[in-house]
Formats: structure tokens, C-alpha cells, sequence
């Protein structure tokens, strides 16, 4: 696409060599009188005058202002609640997991942070952890992975790609899921049990499937045997990541939510855009019509603690949320809806000042001339 | 003669290369000189092989790859490659590599076989068969054996195999035609002479008896100048010594005409041929919007770097925590950890510029080139450019320029055969003041079969008798035009009997033509050249022959020509024509007065006029005149000045015969688009050679001069009274005094300034005695600001291009023009920044020597009103908007380093990096770029003065580059922060509902990106949508299916899972974005967003301050919307105006001059004007007077004043 144009100039200073009876003048033929040599095709000229622009001016303002307010509207029904579980104060329960972190305990530390929710959540509920200051954006770390070997290739998963390094083998036998983003995988455990306000504790029943993009677990995500059912065995000669508690065939029991295709670990693998980021953790489905999924009262949510964020100053945060039409909670799209909408609706305003003004001037100058 | 053999031999072995040597001796069949004469050094000269290719088959490669490396944008990209390729950098080496090798490639197969053709060709032409004498015999062998010093045959219509001496030919005065049309397209037959003293060979045998050596100079490229020496041996006596000039000369590419065959030695050979040399590359000119370009681009490299830069400092201060280096969830690899940190910081360093290096649109030079190129087609395919009688239309040699043609400022034309048709029609002539005029002729077409002498006052007496009898004949020889039996070329013909209309008069100089034929129907008519005898058929019938002597030549310098002739009677004469100031300070006695009264008056009439004037030379002055010829000719140094002195030592003396009076036509509309492009605020300044009055006569019919325009003159006569500082100095005080006042009142009077080339010259003389006068320079400059109009008379060709070069090196670097037809043009078309050449009469060689050629002067108006404003507007666009959408492109990526701890990771997926600017963006812009038009075309050229809009540069200034440049970086932070604000802390997830399963997903850093990207595509597709004015199928076309292209491409992109990829980031990335509603409302809103204010600064400034541009556009909109009543209306106005009224307007003697000069009306007008304005006009001017007194009545005055 960038070469042949050049070429025109490239021979100006070159000999044209006329042979016996060449050169000469050259008697060019009578142009084609077509509308497009002649550059008179048929054409559409519009013109952005003030004219023109005003209608679309008002007409915008009056399709987003609208559906900013809608927008603003659906965002705020959204119920939203967030918990910071990091353990940064002194007084916060996971304070003492979040300093005695180490990666060679045996022991996982527990603790147990209670809130206390003011609104009943009535549809489904969404349960997410939340990250700040972890740059899964990094570049070293995005590259970090093997497409190929999370999509089942037998090679790559003997042979992880370069891309991997350093996690790419440990002690000679090859990682499986290799990389930074796989190795670093979020590995709290986090529970959530409903104080009933007799007493009793209740576990609230949390999905851990649907939470993943439907191509990723189905396409994208292959264990290496395929669907065989002895997946450890697929598996064989291949070490686990050095942070990894378990290996990648100990994810889950169940069968088709293990290894790759484990959700948990396919929405860790999905690198967030930015380094405060939250994901889906688990859903909340709700059961009865009649009573909502999480009423109004006291909670408990217990952490496995296992997950060091303090060593960068990260922040660990578990929110529960229901959904709209939109998705979740965010103010942000109705507010620029309603101001821009607003924005278009007083300039049109202005224009349409402006127009009156400046076209008299400009007819009474043409009818002066 | 010795002196010169030994300083040739010492100059030989002090230089030791033979090469260097100033002449070169050529050994006629390789045949030693005789003993004694000359020592014999062989010599060794290249053979006749043209080589016409760039490569061989083993240097192709490297060569082709250097060639090509050399372009800025290749060599940019193989720095990216290679920086990509050594480090570790963000983006993948196939984003620059792979376009790169595809560029690289599709080039190199492209010259590679335009090259094996050039090889063909020049195969076909070295072994093309060539005829030598060899031993008395003729050899047949092929041309590229051929070596200095062969002997070659040549029969007709064949070409010349190289640069040859003639000897002798089939004719029996030696002489031969040629015709040299491709070389220099003047497709008249030249006559070239063979040396008397080898004239008379016939056979081969003959020819190869000649000894001989030839002197001559060394190769140089002038195809009209050859200086040697041809020294014939013969039994041991001193050598015979002859001159040898250009008309010795015969040049490789021409081809012999009219002669059987003749014989010549080789003396230049292969690439040393005059063709050869003559082929050498033009320097390169650069337009305005190139160099514009280029700044720019330097500011994009600065702004590269210093991102560059910032990142990577910020990184290193951002990074100074270990724990934010490497966390312990991201660890370098042992190696990366070894790495000085130094080297390190480098490595970042350039991965943040493989990472920007997209804001440097490489892919702009690429379009640009290739909308010069497509774009210039339009000028070719203009069938109004077309002109039926050349049948040929427009030419563009280099499309470099295209936009130039809106940028122009200053227009230099020629006058004759630009301004006027270079059609000459035979007048009067006067002798001793008698006036003598022939018979009606129209467009050098005789209306009546009558060849009689029409006179008006014919009472000659003896002494009056004489002199007329000698002007005619004077006429009749002094001149160089020859006799064409039949009608096989073009160029200027004539018949010469009705009866026989097979004799044409040809000659390269269209005047003489005009002279010989206006003599033949005064009764005197010039018959042929034979045997050096000249044949004159009189008025009685009788054939007078005359032996012609010497042809003094016509030269620009001298501006005379002379012939010495004997007549039958034995009578030395000379006679000489030229222009009148050449003539009259050499006359000494003749009716001087009256002739020069006579010469005035025919010149303010914009008459060429000449004046003729003979000597009578006796036999020891005609010897002492040989002398002096043949020792200038025979000179082999400064052959030229020697020529010139001998000349002027001959032409003194004189008796003034009288003048003649020719007329070149204005050409067709000639008036108008100078009126046009006065309106478009150009300067049209008219250079010629002429003399003053004819010049302004001109000038006025072609309303450069209106009647309004106050001339100042700075000519010669008056700075004899005064000196030239004071009348700079007045003529500068008088110009500031009217521009003060006219801050005031709007354009009251306007200036025009006349200037001969005498006083030009003194102005632009350097080191002045007088201190303060060495700025007579800006003086002038100063005044020539304030004139619209400036002529320049009595110019040599050199002097055009001085003055061309004097306003281009001006403070304000104004853009210039030059037009012309002819040779005397080629100096100033090649100054000038755009040269324009006439596809005239006076050959091609300043068609040859152009940027753009143009058949006729009125297509000037087309070319820089409609094309050139088109290009430049396109031009500018698509500069602009490459910067735009490349900021655009890039700043986002630029910003997501702050939120990704400035680590080069890419916003975009590869696959969009590299296509962007390849495939997404690229169609539209291009197709904008050709063809968009703001305003329609019969705008442009009805209203000139938009011109003035698109003045100096005024769309690539540095404002309006600031412009593109803030919104594209408005942009650009409108896409990143819209995306980030709806991904930041926040779920932006997708509709649940509409998913099968019940799901919400998480979005990760490519989908942002993908949005991102999406946004942009959108947004600068759209933004050029908003540019369009000019909405043809073909733009829908391209702009909707450009974007289509994306989302279909992005579909598929993400759509399956690419084996040959080792990453899947992409996979149903897109699809996921497209199935979420707030994606699209946030896609809807940003791109909103994006072009608002761009909207709202269009509707403003268009409302607030319209150029006249946009109420141009704002016109044709009404004139489209509603019933077009105002144009016909006043067009209808307008032609009232000149034709029905003309009668009772009240003429003045400039309007009537520019009506006499016009074309034939239809008789039926002629006989109103006759009848109803006849005594008016009588009484209005003496000119008209004239005009109507003496049968002019053909001359009908019609509306030429333009519509």
C-alpha cells in the first residue's frame, strides 16, 4: 500500500531512450467526457450550517437528556454494598491474618468480618472481590500466559511458551496453567452466612458457575485430555504453580468446572483494563418470589485469608450487588447522558440567538449590496 | 594553430587523464595524422552503448534495497523493525515489518521489471544495425560497436546513431535536413552543412581517402552549441583548418530528412551524446504544503520523544518502591534483573517509541504520493483544457505540485505566443515613411486570389524608388526561412503560389515567415536558396539572384540579423533587420525621423515592428569583413564573444531603409483571465522582450493596464534625466502616499509599474559605489509590492529568471509562477516555483521544461482557480487530518501508560495497531482527497476572489495545525477518560437479560481497548464525513463500507480462534463489547461527544465571521434549493452591456485599442457599428480614425471584455 506511488518520480531522472523514428511529440486523444473524469458526478452537498446543525442540536438534547435520566435512575435502584476485608487498621478482624501472611503456612487463617445490610436485595445477587493497586494491566504481566496451553494443547503444556518466564517451569518440570497472571491467582475463600435475628446462623448458598464468558469456558478453555474424565492424569508431569496451594485438577470437584475450565480461575485469566478492578466471585440466585434473596439484617463474611496485598499497598474488597437492563452500578453513564443532552438542548439555544441575529445582519447586507 | 597544438599537449600530460582534457581530438577512420603534424595518441572513448538501466543482475538487490531505504518513511519504518526486532518492545515486529516487506517487495518487482524493459530497450537500440565505411567499404555492424572517429552512413528517415560531423551528403551543396523533433519537438527541417572541403565526396572510397583530425570540445549537454575543428590533411602540406559549429553537427535522435544519404564521423559517442547529457534529472522543486509538512512532522517527533522521554522518567520515579517494580505477583525473569540499569532505561526509552510510533503518520506520505499522483489525472482528463486544434490537452510532468497551483502569488507570462497567438500577420511596412499595405488577409489565409500591391501612398520617385526597391529585397533575403516543396511537416506553412500550394516558407521564427510572405504580396516574391544563390521572382516577373556571403545571425543580445549578399551586378551588400534600438544608434543616414515616428506609432499599437537598414561594402571592406568571420569562426576559445565583436564591427553604418509592422493576435480570452487572476489577488507581471510601447499596448488590451491604473515608468529615458536613486526614491514615495490614503477608501487606484530590462539590471547590480544605494533592491521590491501590475520590457532570457528569482528570495517568500511558450522561457519556468509551458508555435522546449503544459494562455484560469484550489484544499485536509487521526490514535495509548505503571502495555490489540492507518481510516481520506469539492466549480470560476481564501498556505498555518492538533488530543481524552470512568471501580457489565445464560461479565483491558478503538474509528471516520462537502456515491461508499469493513473485520477478527496465533486475547472480545447495551450507549455518547465542539466551531465561525468561501457555499446552497433567478439575470445584464450598447458607451483609446485586437464579428454588427456608432467612434479617438480610414474594416471591433 506504500509502494507503487513512488515510482512516478523514482524515473524523472532517468534517459528515456527513443529509438529509430521514437519520441516525438505525442498527440494525446480527446479526454472521455465522463462525469467522473470531468469530477461532475452527481453530488450531495451539505453544508453544517446553523440552519442545519440547530434541529439536530435539540433533537439530541432531547433523545439523551431522557435517557440520562433513565440511565441515572436504573443505576440508582442498584443496590450496591462493599467491604473493605484488607485488614489495614489495628481494629479491623483480618488484621492479624494480614500480617502473619506467609506463603509457607500450613495453617490458613480465618477471619470474620460482619456488616450489616440496611436494604433487602431482592433480585439475584452478585458477590464480587475487589482489587486496588494490582496491576494485572502491567505489561510484563498481560503477556504472562499460554493461550495454547489453556486452550488443551498437549505440546504447550509440556512445553510452556517463553512468554511464561519466570513461571514458566519449576524444578524442570513445566507449570501448568503457566505465568504471572495464572500463578497470582486470587485464592481467598469467601463465605457468607445470614444472622437470622433468633440466633441462628445461616450459610447463604453461593453458585460458583455462569460467572465466566460462555465462549471462554466452551472454546477457549480446554483441559489438555479433552473431556476424559481422569483429568489429574492429564495432567502428569506437570508441576503446579509455585503459589498455588493445590493443583489445577484439584479447582474444584466437580467435573466440568476443574482444571482450565474452572470459572474462578477463567475470570481470574480475563486481565482487568485498570489497576482498581473488581470480579465476579460467586451468585447469589434468588430462590423464592417471596422473600428477598438477602434481607435486611446482619451478615457474616468469613475469609479464608490467603490472598498478601499489603506488600503493594493493594486493598481486598468483597461487594454484593444486584443488576439492572444496564448491568451494575453506574451513575457515571446517566450523569454524562443528562449533561450532554442538557449541553446540546443550550447551545441549540444559543445558536438558534445567534442565528437570528447574525442571518438578519447577513440578509440586510445582501440587500444593501 | 601551434600555440594551441602545444598547449593541448602539455595539457594532456600535465592533466594525465585525457578525460579532463578542455578538447578532444577525433581521429577521422582511426588514420594517423601525418607525421610531424600531431603527435598520435590513441584514445579511448566510451563506445556508443546507451545505457539506459539501473541494475544489473547482481547488484539489484542491495541497490534496489538502498534506493528504496533512502525514502524517509522506509527507512522510518526499518528503525522500527529493527528496534522491535533487538528489544523486548510492545507491539510485535510484524506490525511494522509486515507492511514494510509488503511495501519493500511490491517496489522492488515493480522497478525490477520496469528495469528488464529499459534493458530490452536498450538491447534493441545497442544492436541496432549501423552502416560504416571501413577500408573503402561499407560494414554493416551494430550501433552500440560504433566509436569515436567511425565513419557512419546514414540514409533517409533514418535516426543518427550518435552525436555526428558531417561530412558530406547526397545533396550537391552538402547540405541535409533534419528534423529534431524528438529531441526538442520543433518539428521544422533544419539544414545542416557539411565542410566545403568534404562536400564534394560521393563514394565511400572517396570518404575514406579523407584525412583528417577533428578539435573539438568535450561533451556538453547544450544541444544548440558545438565549437571544433576539422583539420584536412593532404600531401603533406600544412593542414587545412576549418571551423565546425552547430550546423556541422548532427545529433544522435534526430532523423535526416529530404537526403539520400549522407557521410559523418563520430565524435561524441554512447552517453556522451548531447541526448544523453541532456536527459540528467531536473533539481526537484518542493511545494509549499511538502515543506509545511515536514515542519509539522518535526513537531510529531519532538512530541514523539518528549512522550518517550516523560514515560520513561516517570516509569523509573514510579518504579522506585520495589515493591510497585515487582511485585511479588510479577517477577522479571533472571536475565531482565542482570541488565544494567542503564541499558534498561534505554530499552524503555525505545519501547516507548516503537509503542507512539504511530503518531507519526508514515502512512500520510504514502497517500499523499499516491493522491498526487491518482489527483493529477484530473488535470489530464480536463476536456476543457482540451484544444481541438493542437488536439491535445493538458500534460502534467510532475504532480509534485499540484497543490502549488492555489498558493500562487506572482505570475510571470511571456508575452509573445502566451499572451498573444504568436500568429503573425504581415501589417505595413513603411519606407523613408511611406506606408505600403497588402491585401486583406485573414488568419494568414489570403481572402481574394488578388496579389497585387495595394499602396496608399505611392508616388515614388528615383531616390524613393531606389530605397523601395532595396527594402524589398531586403526583406526578401535577410532572412533564414527556407522553402518546403510539399506539406509533410508541420510547424509554420505557408503557401506560396495559390496554384501551387504544395511550396510552404518555413522557418523557426514565425516573424520571418510573416515578413517573406507579407513581401510576396507586396510583389516580391523569395523563391528558393540554390547553390548559396538566393532567387527572388520581382514584380516585373523577373528572377533576380543574389549570392549569399554571410549570415550574420539573429542573437537576443544583438537583436539584429545581417546578410551579406552579392548581386548580379556584382554589388556587396549587406543588409540588416532588427529591432529599433539595435538599428538606429548604427544608422548614418536615411530618413530617420520619419521611419522612427512611424515605428512609435505601430508599437503603442502593439505592432512588432522591425526596422530594416543596408550598407554598401566594397571590395576591401567586404574582404576585411570575411576576415573578421572567419577568424571569429575559426576561434576554437570564447568563439561566441569573438563572434559578437566581429559582428558589431560589420553592422555599423548603416542607411535606414524603413520598418515593418507585424501583428500577434492576443490570444482567445487572454483579457479575462488575467482580469481573473487579478481578482484572485495575483500578481500578473508580463515579461518580455519587446519593446515598451508595444508591450503596454498589450498590456492594456489585456487588461493587465486598466484605464484606472496609474503607471510609473522606470525606464531607461527617464533615469538618463534623472538618476535612478532619485526616481526610485519618488516613485516610492508616490506608491506609501496612496497607501496610506487608501487605508481609507477601498482600492481606489491601483499601480502599474513599467521597467525595461536596462534599468533592471542597474537596479539589481551589486556593490553600488555609493554607500545607501545597495538598497535599490528593496526599494524596488517595496514598489513592485504595491503595483498589481508590473511589465517588463526589453527583457533578455536570463533576465526573466532574475526576476523571478528576485521576488522569490523577497521577505515574504511569495509563491511563483511562470508561464511562457518558448525557448527564452525555459530559464524562468525552471526558476519559478511552478513553471507552466505553452504547447506554442516556438517549439517545446518549455513545454518540455514544465511542471504542467497547457495548450493555451486561457486555461492558466482554469488550472489555478479550479485545479489548483481543489488540490490545495484536498491537499491541506488530508495533511491535517492525518495529524489529527494519528493524535487521536495514539494519545489514548499515551494516557493508559498512567494507569498501567508505565509499562509500554498496548491499549489496542496488534491487529488494530497495525491496521488502523492501513485499511480502517485510510480509504476514506484518500478518496476525500481526490475527489471533494467545497464549492462546485462554476463557483470558483466565476468568483475568483476565493481564491484569495486559500492564500498563503492559510490552511496548513500553524493555528490551524494547532487546531487539529487540540482536537485531536480533546479527542483522544474524550475516548480514554469516557472508557475509563465507565470501567473505573465500577461494574460495567453486560445486560443479563439478554444473555441466555443469566450472567454478568467481567470486561478486561482488551475490551476497554476494543472500545476505545471502536469509538475512534467511528469518530475520525465521522469527523471526515463532517468535512465532506462533496457527497458522491462513491464517498457514501467509501465512508460507510470503510466502517463497515471495521465491524465486519473485528467480527471475524474475534470471531474464531486463529491457529497461527500463540495469543487469543481477541477472542469474542468484540461480540462480548457489542452485546452490552451500556457499551453502545457509551459508543453512541462518546462519539457524540468527540464532534461537538469540531460542530460548534464550524457553526460559529460560519455564522459569526463566513470567509468568503462559505458564503460561496452558502450561495450555491440557495441557488440549489430554490429557483436560480440572480445568474441568468445578471449574465443577461452583463452581455447587454458590451454588445448592443457598445456604440453610445463612451470608448476610450485603451478599450478601443483591446477591441481591435479582437476576434471578427458577424457582419451584421459590424454594419450597426458602421452605421449607428460610425461617427461617433470617428470623433471619440485618432486611433479609431485610423483604424476605420485606411480598410480596416475587417478588424471589427467586438466585445472582448469578458463576461
Amino acid at each position: 500500500m506504500m509502494a507503487s506511488s513512488y515510482n512516478a518520480k523514482d524515473e524523472d531522472g532517468h534517459i528515456t531512450v527513443s529509438g529509430p523514428g521514437g519520441g516525438g511529440t505525442l498527440r494525446g486523444k480527446k479526454p472521455e467526457n465522463t462525469a467522473f473524469k470531468q469530477q461532475r458526478l452527481p453530488a450531495w452537498q451539505p453544508i453544517l450550517t446553523a440552519g442545519t446543525v440547530l434541529p439536530a442540536f435539540f433533537i439530541i438534547g432531547l433523545i439523551f437528556i431522557p435517557i440520562g435520566i433513565g440511565l441515572y435512575v436504573t443505576s440508582n435502584n442498584i443496590k450496591e454494598f462493599e467491604i473493605d476485608y484488607t485488614g489495614v487498621d489495628m481494629s479491623s478482624p483480618c488484621f492479624n491474618c494480614s500480617q502473619n501472611f506467609s506463603w509457607n503456612s500450613t495453617r490458613p487463617c480465618t477471619c470474620t468480618v460482619p456488616f450489616y445490610l440496611e436494604q433487602p436485595y431482592e433480585s439475584n445477587v452478585f458477590m464480587y472481590y475487589g482489587l486496588s493497586n494490582f496491576y494485572q494491566n502491567h505489561r510484563r504481566y498481560v503477556k504472562s500466559r499460554d493461550d495454547s496451553q489453556l486452550n488443551g494443547n498437549v505440546d504447550s503444556l509440556k512445553e510452556p511458551s517463553k512468554e511464561c518466564e519466570p513461571y514458566a517451569k519449576h524444578d524442570g518440570k513445566p507449570i501448568a496453567p503457566c505465568g504471572a497472571i495464572a500463578n497470582s491467582m486470587f485464592n481467598d475463600t469467601l463465605e457468607l452466612f445470614y444472622n437470622d435475628p433468633n440466633g441462628t446462623r445461616v450459610q447463604i448458598p453461593l453458585t460458583n458457575t455462569g460467572i465466566a464468558w460462555w465462549t471462554d469456558k466452551h472454546v477457549k478453555f480446554r483441559n489438555p485430555g479433552g473431556d476424559s474424565s481422569n483429568i489429574t492424569a492429564s495432567f502428569q508431569g506437570t508441576s503446579k504453580p509455585v503459589n498455588w496451594r493445590k493443583p489445577v485438577y484439584e479447582l474444584d470437584t466437580a467435573a466440568d468446572n476443574n482444571g482450565f475450565i474452572n470459572e474462578d480461575f477463567i475470570v481470574w485469566m480475563r486481565t482487568a483494563a485498570l489497576p482498581t478492578f473488581r470480579k465476579l466471585y460467586r451468585i447469589i440466585n434468588k430462590t423464592s418470589s417471596m422473600v428477598p434473596t438477602l434481607p435486611r439484617g446482619n451478615y457474616t463474611l468469613e475469609v479464608v485469608y490467603n490472598y498478601p496485598v499489603r506488600s503493594f499497598e493493594g486493598r481486598k474488597r468483597m461487594i454484593l450487588s444486584t443488576i439492572s437492563w444496564m448491568g451494575g452500578k453506574n451513575p457515571f453513564l446517566g450523569i454524562a447522558y443528562i449533561t450532554v443532552g442538557s449541553v446540546c438542548f443550550f447551545l441549540g439555544v444559543v445558536l438558534l440567538i445567534i442565528h437570528h441575529k447574525c442571518g438578519n445582519r447577513s440578509n440586510s447586507a445582501d440587500i444593501s449590496n | 594553430m601551434d600555440f594551441t597544438l602545444l598547449r593541448n599537449i602539455i595539457s594532456r600530460y600535465c592533466v594525465g587523464e585525457e578525460i579532463w582534457v578542455d578538447s578532444r581530438t577525433v581521429y577521422i577512420g582511426h588514420k594517423e595524422p601525418p607525421p610531424g603534424a600531431e603527435a598520435y595518441i590513441p584514445q579511448r572513448y566510451p563506445d556508443n552503448r546507451i545505457v539506459s538501466s539501473k541494475y544489473t543482475f547482481w547488484n539489484f538487490i542491495p541497490k534496489n534495497l538502498f534506493e528504496q531505504f533512502r525514502r524517509i518513511a522506509n527507512f522510518y519504518f526499518l528503525v522500527i523493525f529493527l528496534v522491535q526486532l533487538i528489544i523486548d518492545t510492545p507491539t510485535s515486529p510484524v506490525t511494522s515489518g509486515l507492511p514494510l516487506f509488503f511495501v519493500i517487495t511490491v517496489t522492488a518487482i515493480k522497478q525490477g521489471y520496469e528495469d528488464w524493459l529499459r534493458h530490452k530497450a536498450d538491447c534493441s537500440i545497442n544492436e541496432c544495425p549501423v552502416d560504416v565505411v571501413q577500408q573503402g567499404k561499407v560494414v554493416r555492424t551494430q550501433s552500440h560497436k560504433l566509436r569515436v572517429g567511425d565513419i557512419v552512413v546514414v540514409r533517409e528517415d533514418e535516426t543518427f546513431p550518435c552525436d555526428l560531423i558531417l561530412l558530406s551528403s547526397s545533396r550537391h551543396d552538402g547540405t541535409c535536413y533534419v528534423t529534431t523533433a524528438s529531441l526538442d519537438g520543433e518539428s521544422s527541417h533544419k539544414t545542416y552543412y557539411a565542410v566545403p572541403d568534404t562536400m564534394a565526396f560521393r563514394t565511400e572510397q572517396e570518404v575514406d581517402s579523407l584525412h583528417a583530425t577533428i578539435e573539438c570540445e568535450q561533451p556538453q549537454p547544450d544541444l544548440y552549441k558545438f565549437v571544433g575543428r576539422i583539420n584536412i590533411y593532404k600531401d603533406k602540406e600544412e593542414p587545412v583548418a576549418r571551423p565546425l559549429g552547430a550546423e556541422n553537427m548532427l545529433l544522435r535522435g534526430a532523423t535526416l530528412k529530404n537526403t539520400q544519404r549522407i557521410y559523418a564521423v563520430a565524435v561524441y559517442t554512447g552517453m556522451e551524446t548531447k541526448m544523453a547529457l541532456n536527459y540528467q534529472s531536473k533539481s526537484q522543486k518542493r511545494s509549499a504544503v511538502e515543506k509545511s509538512m515536514n515542519a509539522f512532522l518535526i513537531v510529531y517527533l519532538c512530541i514523539l520523544i518528549s512522550k518517550a522521554v516523560i514515560n520513561t522518567v516517570l516509569k523509573y520515579a514510579w518504579q522506585w518502591s520495589p515493591d510497585r517494580d515487582e511485585p511479588w505477583y510479577n517477577h522479571r525473569t533472571e536475565n531482565e534483573r542482570q541488565r544494567h540499569v542503564v541499558i534498561r532505561a534505554f530499552t524503555d526509552f525505545l519501547a516507548f517509541m516503537v509503542l507512539f510510533n504511530y503518531i507519526i503518520p508514515v502512512s500520510m506520505y504514502v497517500t499523499v504520493e499516491m493522491q498526487k499522483f491518482l489527483g493529477s489525472y484530473f488535470i489530464t482528463w480536463d476536456e476543457e483544457m482540451f484544444d481541438e486544434e493542437l488536439g491535445e490537452g493538458a500534460q502534467v510532468n510532475t504532480s509534485d505540485l499540484n497543490e502549488e497551483l492555489g498558493q500562487v502569488e506572482y505570475v510571470f507570462t511571456d508575452k509573445t505566443g502566451t499572451l498573444t497567438e504568436n500568429n503573425m500577420e504581415f501589417i505595413e511596412c513603411c519606407v523613408d515613411g511611406n506606408v505600403y499595405i497588402p491585401h486583406a488577409i485573414c488568419n494568414g489565409q489570403i481572402l481574394s486570389a488578388a496579389s497585387s500591391i495595394d499602396m496608399i501612398d505611392s508616388s515614388p520617385g528615383g531616390y524613393r524608388r531606389e530605397h523601395e526597391d532595396l527594402f524589398f529585397r531586403a526583406l526578401c533575403l535577410c532572412h533564414t526561412v527556407q522553402v518546403k516543396e510539399e506539406e509533410t511537416v508541420d510547424g509554420i506553412k505557408r503557401g506560396i503560389h495559390q496554384g501551387r500550394p504544395t511550396s510552404f516558407y518555413i522557418s523557426s521564427s514565425p516573424d520571418e515567415v510573416a515578413l517573406v510572405e507579407g513581401m510576396k504580396r507586396l510583389g516580391y516574391t523569395y523563391l528558393r536558396l540554390k547553390d548559396n544563390y538566393m532567387e527572388i521572382l520581382n514584380k516585373d516577373d523577373e528572377i533576380e539572384r543574389f549570392e549569399l556571403l554571410h549570415v550574420l545571425n539573429f542573437d537576443s543580445v544583438r537583436r539584429r540579423m545581417s546578410v551579406i549578399v552579392r548581386s548580379s551586378s556584382g554589388e556587396y551588400l549587406l543588409f540588416c533587420k532588427g529591432a529599433d534600438s539595435s538599428i538606429f544608434p548604427r544608422v548614418v543616414s536615411g530618413k530617420v525621423e520619419q521611419v522612427k515616428a512611424r515605428v512609435e506609432q505601430n508599437a503603442v499599437e502593439g505592432l512588432r515592428t522591425l526596422c530594416v537598414a543596408y550598407r554598401r561594402l566594397t571590395q576591401s571592406e567586404y574582404e576585411e569583413a570575411c576576415h573578421h568571420l572567419t577568424e571569429a569562426k575559426l576561434a576554437l576559445q570564447d568563439r561566441e564573444q569573438r563572434l559578437a565583436q566581429a559582428y558589431d564591427i560589420i553592422e555599423r553604418d548603416f542607411v535606414l531603409l524603413g520598418a515593418t509592422a507585424v501583428e500577434d493576435r492576443l490570444q482567445e480570452k487572454a483579457a479575462d483571465t488575467i482580469e481573473s487572476l487579478h481578482k484572485a489577488g495575483m500578481k500578473v507581471w508580463v515579461l518580455t522582450g519587446d519593446k515598451m510601447e508595444t508591450a503596454a499596448a498589450t498590456c492594456y488590451a489585456s487588461k493587465l493596464f486598466r484605464r484606472s491604473t496609474q503607471i510609473l515608468e522606470l525606464t531607461k529615458k527617464r533615469t538618463e534625466e534623472q538618476s535612478l536613486h532619485d526616481v526610485l526614491f519618488e516613485l516610492n514615495r508616490t506608491v506609501l502616499r496612496q497607501r496610506s490614503m487608501s487605508g481609507l477608501s477601498v482600492d481606489c487606484l491601483d499601480f502599474g509599474l513599467i521597467i525595461d530590462g536596462a534599468t533592471l539590471s542597474a537596479i539589481l547590480k551589486p556593490n553600488q559605489e555609493r554607500a545607501g544605494t545597495g538598497n535599490y533592491r528593496e526599494i524596488f521590491l517595496e514598489i513592485c509590492r504595491n503595483c498589481s501590475a508590473v511589465l517588463c520590457c526589453r527583457m533578455a532570457p536570463l533576465q526573466k529568471a532574475q526576476i523571478v528569482k528576485l521576488i522569490k528570495a523577497s521577505k515574504e517568500h511569495p509563491i511563483t509562477l511562470a508561464i511562457g511558450d518558448g525557448a527564452n522561457d525555459v530559464s524562468m519556468i525552471l526558476e519559478a516555483h511552478v513553471g507552466i509551458g505553452i504547447m506554442g508555435k516556438e517549439g517545446r522546449q518549455a513545454a518540455r521544461n514544465s511542471d504542467y503544459a497547457i495548450p493555451k494562455f486561457k486555461h492558466l484560469k482554469k488550472m489555478l482557480l479550479v485545479h489548483g484550489h481543489y488540490y490545495y484544499i484536498r491537499i491541506a485536509e488530508l495533511v491535517q487530518y492525518f495529524f489529527y487521526k494519528n493524535v487521536c490514535f495514539i494519545f489514548p495509548q499515551f494516557l493508559y501508560q498512567f494507569f498501567c505503571g508505565f509499562s509500554q502495555q498496548p491499549l489496542y490489540d496488534t491487529a488494530y495497531l497495525t491496521l488502523y492507518n492501513i485499511s480502517f481510516t485510510s480509504l476514506p481520506i484518500l478518496l476525500y482527497s481526490l475527489v471533494e469539492q467545497h464549492v462546485t466549480m462554476e463557483t470558483l470560476k466565476r468568483d475568483p476572489s476565493l481564491y484569495r481564501d486559500i492564500a498563503k498556505n492559510s490552511l496548513l498555518r500553524w493555528p490551524v495545525f494547532l487546531y487539529w492538533t487540540c482536537l485531536g488530543v480533546f479527542d483522544a481524552v474524550i475516548f480514554f477518560f469516557g472508557a475509563y470512568f465507565l470501567f473505573d471501580n465500577t461494574t460495567f457489565t453486560s445486560n443479563g437479560q439478554l444473555m441466555t445464560t443469566n450472567t454478568q461479565m467481567m470486561f478486561g483491558n482488551w475490551t476497554f481497548g476494543t472500545l476505545v478503538f471502536t469509538v475512534l474509528v467511528f469518530t475520525v471516520t465521522l469527523k471526515l464525513a463532517l468535512d465532506t462537502h462533496h457527497w458522491t456515491w462513491i464517498n457514501h461508499f467509501v465512508i460507510w463500507g470503510s466502517l463497515l469493513f471495521y465491524v465486519i473485520f473485528s467480527l471475524l477478527w474475534g470471531g474464531i480462534i486463529w491457529p497461527f496465533l500463540n495469543y487469543q486475547r481477541m477472542y469474542y472480545v468484540f461480540m462480548q463489547m457489542l452485546s452490552s447495551g451500556p457499551a453502545w450507549l457509551s459508543i453512541i455518547l462518546l462519539i457524540t461527544v468527540s464532534l461537538l465542539p469540531d460542530v460548534i466551531k464550524k457553526v460559529l465561525c460560519r455564522t459569526m465571521c463566513p470567509t468568503a468561501t462559505e458564503r460561496a457555499q452558502d450561495q450555491d446552497e440557495l441557488s440549489q434549493d430554490g429557483v436560480a433567478e440572480s445568474t441568468p439575470l445578471s449574465s443577461r445584464r452583463s452581455y447587454k452591456g458590451t454588445s448592443t450598447e457598445s456604440s453610445h458607451v463612451h470608448f476610450g483609446a485603451v478599450e478601443m485599442l483591446s477591441l481591435r485586437r479582437s476576434d471578427p464579428l458577424p457582419q451584421k454588427l459590424l454594419a450597426h457599428l458602421a452605421e449607428g456608432g460610425g461617427a461617433d467612434l470617428r470623433s471619440l479617438s485618432p486611433y479609431v480614425l485610423r483604424l476605420s480610414g485606411a480598410g480596416f474594416a475587417h478588424y471589427a471591433p467586438g466585445p472582448e471584455t469578458s463576461v
